[in-house]
């Protein structure tokens, strides 16, 4: 990994001095998230656009649920201090809006919030669905927050972070782990991005008596490509939360791999996911831990060339390490019993990119395969919803890992600046996202595409 | 009382096999025994878990390593509270260890173990000759500086020089290559022969690995992935061309066989296997490849007794038969240790021979011959390397998985052994 020595200029006495002086940008030092951590570190603000928002009694029961202090009043002064005192989040329930005009609520709230959200501070708006509303000045009015929001995100400093929740008509009740994910700092990199909670029909769960702690305690997690890299730290990241972890890699990467299993407390399979029969073999290695709930495809390859010079051999092969291998141990998954194959309730979490949004120069092979994965996503979703099971992506921007940290130093360095948060991700901010998404208590959200990459201007 | 259990083979790792000098020139033998019981913890999910026992050697030891397999346990993420013994029995080092702890099993003594071998010829222990080390002792015995003084004062660079280890016979002074070749004339084991063996050895073995048959044997370590003497395209032709390097004692140099290609190499690596109760087993939802089901081992007189040094399996084998109301064609694959390709033929003829199994084994009948093409079907020591003590956790798991991926059958192992000595078993799936 290269290390960030802009970072630590511009966060140290002298540095923070120069660059105040010469105008360049600061780096925030995000707050991450460890066990033990409460939700929020301060006081929550909420606000209501309508008298006919339905997620604010929610918000209220999963905030006092956490302990955290709750105003409404946006100038309220908290703690003994002044009304324009630090909070550390604010939560707009924005839905029932009935037309344009009911945004002026939203901003009168959100003005003096801006100012009194503190470093790493969460601003998150829910609203109801677009696609569900038919008349256009409704629909106008729920799609009106996407630009509010994201905008939003690129003004807001010091590591805060804004994101929008689509809850869809009736899963209002459905919405702890997702308040959980964005309020707390497991979503540190996640910024300027959208989640609908609730839009696929025909699901079923519950988050009653999660351990917010451990919220996949006992389950059992499989990883492609944990050998290194953003998949090592799933791994880590998914047994920290509870989950016994399979940890997949090609054979003539057994050594890392072993060092990954024996840290996660976990198993090794050595399996090139491209070959024949890679489904059934994680099937049939995970029938020591009584089956699977949790499959993560993180393995995938670049073999970065101009479309112009591309041959066949190397194109093929993106595609088969980063999309056909997917479908065909999804499909292996999906077609095997519930009780000792992939578990009813079961998750697929799948690792797309930001080039797949956006897109890349040289990387044609290698954006198609992560696009591919969000119309996967997409297609998978409602096939798993009988089985009580979702499927989502991660869409990584810039993270640091060994695979950035080989690019050119101008790519590098624009890779880093160029996001609302002014620097690149850890593989850890992949992989709160991930395990996110693994809860069970998650069972609402599936069919989603989550960027984690600090709000990059890339395809933004 | 009831018959006792039988172990089960659960599964194994072992680091590719790797030739003298080369790529595990800088690792010594504790290094090596520790990364492959890693990749076995890893592959079964053994972190912090402590197993029955750990039991394993290695044939060259450096004198601190007096407690190898222990310090190697406590260097691994096994649980420090798991404990270990060192068995060296030379070759056979490895096999005897995975048939000790079978026994253990068998008789409810403990429910798991992990036996293994390891062993270096790159760091290999070096002695002081015997002149130097009697100076240095009485160095050591001396009271005063000015003794110490007088005592090394002695010394002369001739002194100096050291003992390598070297595979010679102590009892008779010849390399284990020259007894073999003896051997080998004895039998009129031809070089066409050898090399024929020889070729298909390192050609099943490749097979293998494309078949990814050791994707759950095997943990990549210090950059190899793959045992790196194994020549794929090897072939009776090439190994044909190789000059012969050990000659029989008093024969017509022009009648030698035994070639650097069909004898193993010198090589270092490190091999463990994973044994278990069916209970332990199952409690875990571990597969069972193979049951252990018998062993037994011989020795024979290679000084005075007029009989081959590496000729003892072929003892062994005919009486572990006889207990098990066996014939040798009753078995579904053979593992027979290639310490040379000479030493597996003339084992065969052996078994082949109605003198012979008259004369030396009593039997009205010969053995008879086995079914070649159930013989090493994976390859073995000739293509893959034989770091000696390590062989015997190569060679049980390989016939495990085998036996297991056929769907089941029984298995013979023989492996031959330093000092006249033999150890054979018989593995059921
Ligand atoms: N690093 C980033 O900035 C970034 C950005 C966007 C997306 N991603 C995606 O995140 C995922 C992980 O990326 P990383 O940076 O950790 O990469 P990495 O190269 O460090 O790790 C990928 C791992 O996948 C394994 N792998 C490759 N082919 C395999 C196969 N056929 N079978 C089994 N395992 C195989 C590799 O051996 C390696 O251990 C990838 O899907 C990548 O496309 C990364």
């Amino acid at each position: 990994m290269s290390h960030d020595w802009y970072s630590d200029f511009v966060n140290s006495g002298i540095g923070k001095t120069i660059a105040g002086n010469l105008g360049l940008p600061p780096v925030p030092v995000l707050r991450r998230w460890e066990p033990g951590q409460p939700l929020l570190s301060g006081a929550a603000l909420l606000g209501t656009a309508t008298a006919n928002g339905r997620v604010a009694k929610v918000v209220r029961a999963v905030l006092s649920d956490a302990g955290v202090e709750v105003h409404e009043d946006p100038q309220a002064p908290i703690g003994g201090g002044s009304s324009t005192s630090k909070v550390a989040a604010a939560v707009v329930d924005a839905t029932g809006l009935s037309s344009p005009s009911d945004l002026a609520a939203i901003q009168g709230f959100l003005t003096p919030v801006m100012r009194r959200v503190g470093s790493s501070g969460r601003i998150l708006v829910i609203g109801d669905v677009p696609a569900e509303a038919d008349r256009p000045a409704v629909r106008a009015a729920r799609r009106a927050l996407e630009g509010l929001v994201r905008s939003a995100a690129k003004e807001a400093r010091y590591g805060a972070t804004v994101n929008l929740v689509h809850v869809a008509d009736g899963a209002e009740n459905d919405l702890e782990s997702t308040l959980r994910f964005f309020l707390s700092s497991r979503s540190a990199f996640v910024d300027g991005q959208r989640l609908d909670v609730g839009t696929v029909p025909g699901y079923a769960g519950s988050s009653a008596g999660t351990d917010w702690d451990r919220p996949i305690a006992g389950k059992v997690a499989v990883v492609t490509g944990a050998a290194r890299g953003i998949g090592r730290t799933v791994a880590t990241t998914l047994a920290r939360d509870g989950a016994t972890v399979v940890c997949v890699d090609v054979p003539s990467a057994g050594d890392a791999l072993a060092r990954t299993a024996n840290d996660v407390g976990g198993t090794a399979l050595q399996l090139d996911i491209t070959g024949e029969g890679a489904g059934e073999a994680i099937l049939s290695h995970a029938q020591r831990h009584g089956g699977i709930d949790i499959v993560v495809h993180n393995a995938g390859i670049t073999r970065d060339k101009l479309l112009a010079n591309q041959d066949t051999d190397r194109w093929n092969s993106v595609i088969d390490v980063n999309l056909n291998s997917q479908l065909a141990i999804n499909d292996i998954l999906i077609g095997s019993p519930d009780d000792t194959g992939f578990h009813r309730g079961g998750r697929i979490v799948t690792v797309s990119s930001m080039a797949g949004i956006a897109g890349n120069r040289g990387q044609t092979s290698y954006a198609a395969s992560k696009a591919g994965v969000i119309g996967l996503v997409d297609a998978t979703a409602p096939l798993l919803a009988p089985k009580d099971a979702t499927i989502n992506a991660v869409a990584p921007g810039f993270i640091e890992t060994a695979m950035t940290a080989a690019m050119p130093v101008g790519t590098r360095e624009a890779g880093r600046r160029l996001s609302s948060l002014t620097q690149g991700g850890l593989p850890v901010d992949v992989a709160e996202t991930i395990a996110y998404f693994a809860q069970g208590a998650s069972y609402a959200v599936n069919g989603q595409v989550l960027r984690v990459d600090g709000q990059n201007l890339l395809g933004a | 009382m009831a018959s006792p259990r039988r172990a089960a083979v659960v599964g194994a790792n072992r680091i590719p096999f790797a030739r003298s000098n080369g790529a595990y020139a800088r690792a010594s033998n504790s290094d090596m025994l520790t990364a492959a019981l890693d990749g076995l913890v890893a592959r079964f999910g053994l972190a912090d878990e402590r197993v029955g026992e750990v039991v394993a050697g290695a044939v060259l030891k450096h004198s601190r390593d007096f407690n190898l397999t222990r310090e190697a346990v406590l260097a691994s993420r096994l649980s420090p509270w798991t404990p270990t013994y060192d068995v060296q029995q030379a070759c056979g080092t490895g096999l005897e260890a995975a048939v000790l702890i079978a026994n253990k099993i068998a008789l409810g003594q403990v429910e798991s173990g992990i036996a293994g071998g390891v062993d270096t010829t790159s760091d290999a222990p070096i002695a002081v000759n015997e002149d130097l080390r009697e100076v240095l002792l009485a160095a050591n015995r001396a009271k005063s500086t000015a003794g110490v003084v007088k005592a090394l004062a002695g010394l002369r660079p001739g002194q100096i020089v050291p003992e390598i280890p070297a595979n010679r016979e102590p009892g008779t002074g010849m390399s284990m290559g020259e007894h073999t070749a003896i051997t080998a004339a004895h039998w009129a084991i031809s070089r066409t022969a050898q090399d024929e063996l020889t070729a298909l050895s390192h050609q099943n073995l490749a097979k293998a690995y494309d078949a990814g048959f050791f994707d759950d044997l095997m943990t990549p370590y210090l950059g190899l992935t793959k045992d790196n003497n194994l020549r794929a395209d090897s072939s009776v032709e090439k190994l044909g061309k190789l000059k012969p390097v050990f000659f029989p004692a008093g024969a017509d140099k022009a009648e030698a066989t035994m070639t650097a290609g069909n004898s193993t190499p010198l090589t270092d690596g490190a091999a463990t296997v994973l044994l278990a109760s069916d209970e332990w087993a199952a409690e875990r939802g571990l597969p069972v490849l193979a049951h252990v089901v018998d062993a037994e081992t011989a020795a024979v007189d290679y000084v005075h007794g007029d009989e081959g040094l590496l000729m003892a399996p072929a003892y062994a084998v005919p009486r572990m038969l006889e207990r098990n109301g066996l014939t040798l064609q009753d078995f579904d694959f053979y593992e027979i240790h290639e310490a040379f390709a000479s030493t597996v033929l003339a084992t065969l003829a052996a078994w082949e021979s109605p003198q012979f199994c008259k004369e030396r084994l009593g039997l009205d009948a010969p053995l008879g011959s086995i079914d070649r093409g159930k013989l090493n079907v994976h390859g073995s020591s000739l293509a893959a390397g034989h770091p000696f003590a390590a062989t015997g956790a190569r060679i049980v798991p390989t016939l495990a998985k085998i036996l297991h991926e056929n769907g089941g059958g029984r298995g013979l192992i023989s492996i031959c052994a330093a000092g006249g000595q033999g150890v054979v078993a018989i593995l059921e799936a």
